[in-house]
Parts: structure tokens; C-alpha cells; sequence
């Protein structure tokens, strides 16, 4: 029974990734298609085969600024979700926390993190530290909520079986809570990598010498339309690797919440 | 605590329990004057209808939040505190679905900090007819299988009295009349205290059967016969239609 699942799921995602192919053609053929019926000029609207072209001629200036981008969407997601869970852990053993940060913190949010890009340039200089803070700022909100959502949520009847085995509250944390939230902190992470290229992209464009964003705002200036899309699309593969790796991860650290939803 | 090799019976060392007092939930009485006493190493069943309060004793006796205020006195016959002496077993099997069979009863001792005794809970797990899946996660077993980890959680934790909160309302019919006869076998000896909606089961098991109801606490007096009762002895199944007749309200 289980080798007819599997199979059936291998068929599934291969017509997945089949519909996925085709999806993309029809959409670079329509793409194609508005370029030539309305003869707009390339630099207002370049076709996907002129994009093709510049993504080619400019691999390597690509690439050097992509390599800085992926640098700064990195460390600021590791050391988000490593703060945003430290917080959320930090707010559920201490009450004093709670009390203090909590209301600060959703105070915080009605600030876009837009908004402080500039001051971030400013006190961070224009090197990557700038656009690492911008994306740690971004997803350390959404990491912290969904983290500490989960470790709340814990189900009653297992903290009441906690207690009668006469379990610590420390203990409890770290064997019954913190492994009940995980596919709460799953679901943080994954929103983490959708956020945290745009939060580094947005300190690029206030402010940089390098990076994916930087070349956008570069090429956009000089009219490269071309080179701009190339840069977009070298970004947006990358934040969908990116999410896709995530998700993975999330998956395999959570793997016996799918089990049961499955019921198997 | 008493460790042994296999699960021996701690006959001797399993005090009879008594609740007596008053309990106010949202300012309006749950029930006042209550007197509830629980026979050291028997089976007492409580049976009621929901709502009454069934619940709230156990959570009493196992010192957990009741959301009311208790007046009154929990005791157990040998002076000692009730609450840390308990073992606990609820209408859902509560298994943490990170962890499989093994880790699921030994969950106490690592919840503690203790050495986790591998070689007693795999008896444990045999002993509740489940040595071959050891190392499954809860979501592959059914809900039979998963009460009778839920069963061998509480053998592990080896206390003297046990709180049982409608263990075996969930399961089907045979798997029920299954698992009602493995935790007697099991946990004989114990102090048993059993929280049950079900006349039949009540009939089956209970040294003595108490029936609590809005107008209060009242003993119908069992069988003569032993628990595990046969369903089908005359007795039995006079005592089923007490029961049935009681908790309707009408004169035995």
C-alpha cells in the first residue's frame, strides 16, 4: 500500500512540475507576444529573449552583486530566527518579560520597517551590516509572534499530565512546549524567507554599492531595462530556492506534524 | 518510590483516599457537602451525568486547576499528601506526537530528569500487548493501541493511586471490554479511582460505584460477585438497570 502511495505522489509531482513548465511558457510566449504587437521600445518593456540575452553578457556582474544579496538574506535570516526564537522562549519563561516587551513590541510594528532603512544606512554604514539589520528587523516580528504563539498554545491535557508526573517548569519548556511549537515556529521561519530578501533589497535601494537591488536601481537608471529584469529574475530564483529550502527543512524538523494530519 | 523488575502489585501501599467539601464554580456551587470516600486498592467508580462535577474531584485529587474554589479536605490514610502520589489517565490518550511508543512512557522520567529506565518500559509496552511497535509514532497506531500507551505511561510512572477520566469512552465496544480488562489486570492493587458516564462499565468494574448528581452523592451498593463482572451474569445485568434507572432519577 505504501509503494502504490509513494507512486502516485511521484506522478503528482511530476505533472506538478509539468504544469509548472508549461504555466511559465505560456506566460514568456505572452510576454513575447505584447512586446511585438505593440512595439514598445525595450527600454520601457524588453521581450524575455533580449532579458535572456543581457542575463548572459552580464553573468558575472549578475552573479558578484547576486553573491552579496544572498550573503546579507542569509545571515540576517539565521540570526532572526536565532533572536526571534531566543525572544519568544525568553517572553514565555519570564512574566516581568511579558509585562515589559510584549506591548513594546506590538507597539513596534506600526512602524514600518520601511521607515528606518535610511536610519539603518545611517548608524550601519552603506556595507552589507545595513541591509543584514534591515532584514533581521523584518522577520524578527513575524518569528518571534508565531514562535511564541506556539509555545502557548501547548494542548492543556499534556501540561496537566506534566504536572501530575510532578515535571519542573523548565523541563516542561524545553520536552513538552518547545517541541509542540515547532510547526508554529516552521510556519515563522517560512514567512522569515519570503521577508527577509525584500527587507534587504529595500536597504540596497536606500542606500549601497553592491547587491542585487543596487544593480536594479543602477540599471534603471542608465535605461538598461534589460539588465533590470535579468536582476529581478536572478532575485526572484533565489528567493524561491530560498523558500523552497526553507520549507524543507521545516518539514523534516516537523515531520510527525504531517503524519498526523495524514493520519496515515 | 517502589521500583520493581515487572509490575508487581504495590498491595499494602496504595491508601484509601477520602474528598469531602464544598466547590463554587463562577460563584454558584458545583456541589456542597460532598463525601467521597475511595477504597485503598479497589476500584471506585463515579458515574453522572456531565456536568456534575465528576471531573473536577479527579483534578482535586491530582492537584490540578480547577477553575473554582474548593472548601473542604482531600486526605489519603496514611497522612501523606495525595497530589504527587498520582497517576493520571484522560479520555484522550494525551501521546506527544514528536515521540514514539518508547518515548511517549517514558516521557515522566525525562520530564523530571530522571534515568530513563528502557528495559522496565519495554516490559511495559509487552505487557500491554504492544512489543512490536516500540518505535512507531503515535500517528500510525489506532486509538485502541494509543490508550493502551497512554495505559503503560501510567504503569511506568508506578504510582499507588490512579485517576482515570473516562479512559475508554472513545473506543469502540470490543476494543473498550478489551482494554477495561487489561487495566484491571494491571492495575491491580492500586487505588483506583474511575470517572465513567457509562452504567455498563461501571457495572463491570467497580468495587464500589457512586453516583453523583446534581442533588448530590449517593452509593449504589455492588454486585457480590468480583470485577471484572461478566457481562452476562443475571447479576450483571440487574445492576445495569439500577444503574441506568438511578441516573435517570428514578426509584431503583
Amino acid at each position: 500500500m505504501s509503494a502504490g502511495r509513494a507512486f502516485s505522489e511521484e506522478v503528482t509531482r511530476l505533472q506538478r512540475v509539468r504544469d509548472a513548465v508549461l504555466a511559465a511558457g505560456v506566460a514568456l510566449a505572452l510576454w513575447q507576444a505584447v512586446v511585438w504587437v505593440t512595439a514598445v521600445p525595450p527600454f520601457i518593456l524588453p521581450g524575455p529573449w533580449r532579458v535572456a540575452e543581457s542575463l548572459v553578457a552580464n553573468a558575472g556582474l549578475i552573479a558578484e552583486n547576486a553573491w552579496v544579496t544572498i550573503a546579507e538574506v542569509m545571515i540576517g535570516l539565521v540570526l532572526g530566527a536565532v533572536l526571534g526564537a531566543a525572544t519568544a522562549l525568553h517572553l514565555m519563561m519570564s512574566p516581568l518579560a511579558r509585562r515589559l516587551a510584549l506591548p513594546i513590541m506590538v507597539f513596534s510594528q506600526a512602524v514600518p520597517v520601511f521607515a528606518l532603512a535610511p536610519i539603518l544606512t545611517l548608524w550601519f554604514g552603506y556595507g552589507m551590516a545595513s541591509k543584514i539589520a534591515m532584514a533581521l528587523l523584518i522577520i524578527y516580528f513575524p518569528v518571534v509572534s508565531t514562535f511564541y504563539d506556539g509555545l502557548r498554545r501547548t494542548d492543556p491535557g499534556l501540561l496537566d499530565l506534566a504536572r501530575t508526573m510532578g515535571a519542573p517548569p523548565a523541563r516542561t519548556l524545553l520536552f513538552l512546549r518547545l517541541p509542540a511549537a515547532l510547526p508554529a515556529f516552521g510556519s515563522g521561519l517560512r514567512l522569515a524567507a519570503v521577508y527577509a530578501p525584500i527587507g534587504a533589497v529595500i536597504g540596497e535601494w536606500v542606500g549601497a554599492s553592491k547587491g542585487l537591488g543596487y544593480l536594479m536601481l543602477l540599471a534603471n537608471g542608465r535605461a538598461k531595462t534589460d539588465l533590470m529584469f535579468a536582476s529581478l529574475f536572478v532575485l526572484a530564483l533565489f528567493a524561491v530556492v530560498l523558500y523552497a529550502a526553507v520549507s524543507a527543512f521545516t518539514r523534516r524538523m516537523t515531520r510527525w506534524s504531517s503524519e498526523t494530519t495524514d493520519g496515515a | 518510590m517502589t521500583k520493581a523488575e515487572t509490575p508487581v502489585s504495590p498491595v499494602g501501599s496504595a491508601p484509601s483516599l477520602r474528598l469531602g467539601g464544598d466547590f463554587r464554580h463562577a460563584g454558584r456551587p458545583l456541589f456542597s457537602g460532598l463525601d467521597l470516600p475511595v477504597a485503598a486498592g479497589r476500584w471506585t467508580c463515579l458515574l453522572g451525568p456531565s456536568g456534575v462535577g465528576k471531573s473536577t474531584i479527579l483534578r482535586l485529587f491530582a492537584d490540578l486547576d480547577t477553575g473554582g474554589s474548593f472548601d473542604g479536605e482531600i486526605s489519603a490514610s496514611d497522612g501523606a499528601p495525595v497530589a504527587g502520589r498520582v497517576a493520571f489517565m484522560a479520555q484522550t490518550d494525551l501521546l506527544a506526537p514528536w515521540l514514539d511508543v518508547m518515548g511517549n512512557v517514558t516521557l515522566g522520567s525525562r520530564l523530571r530528569g530522571e534515568r530513563i529506565d528502557r528495559a522496565r518500559a519495554r516490559d511495559l509496552i509487552e505487557r500491554v500487548g504492544l512489543a512490536d511497535h516500540v518505535e512507531k509514532a503515535p500517528a500510525r497506531l489506532s486509538g485502541g493501541m494509543r490508550q493502551r500507551v497512554a495505559l503503560a505511561r501510567v504503569l511506568m510512572e508506578d504510582r499507588p493511586i490512579v485517576l482515570l477520566d473516562e479512559p475508554f469512552a472513545a473506543l469502540d465496544a470490543r476494543t473498550r471490554a478489551e482494554m477495561q480488562d487489561l487495566a484491571f489486570d494491571t492495575l491491580k492493587g492500586r487505588t483506583v479511582l474511575l470517572v465513567t458516564h457509562d452504567p455498563a462499565e461501571a457495572v463491570r468494574l467497580g468495587h464500589r460505584i457512586f453516583i453523583l448528581a446534581e442533588s448530590g452523592l449517593s452509593e449504589i451498593e455492588a454486585p457480590a460477585l468480583d470485577p471484572v463482572r461478566p457481562v452476562e451474569a443475571q447479576e450483571t445485568m440487574d445492576m445495569q438497570v439500577r444503574l441506568f434507572r438511578a441516573l435517570r432519577g428514578e426509584p431503583a
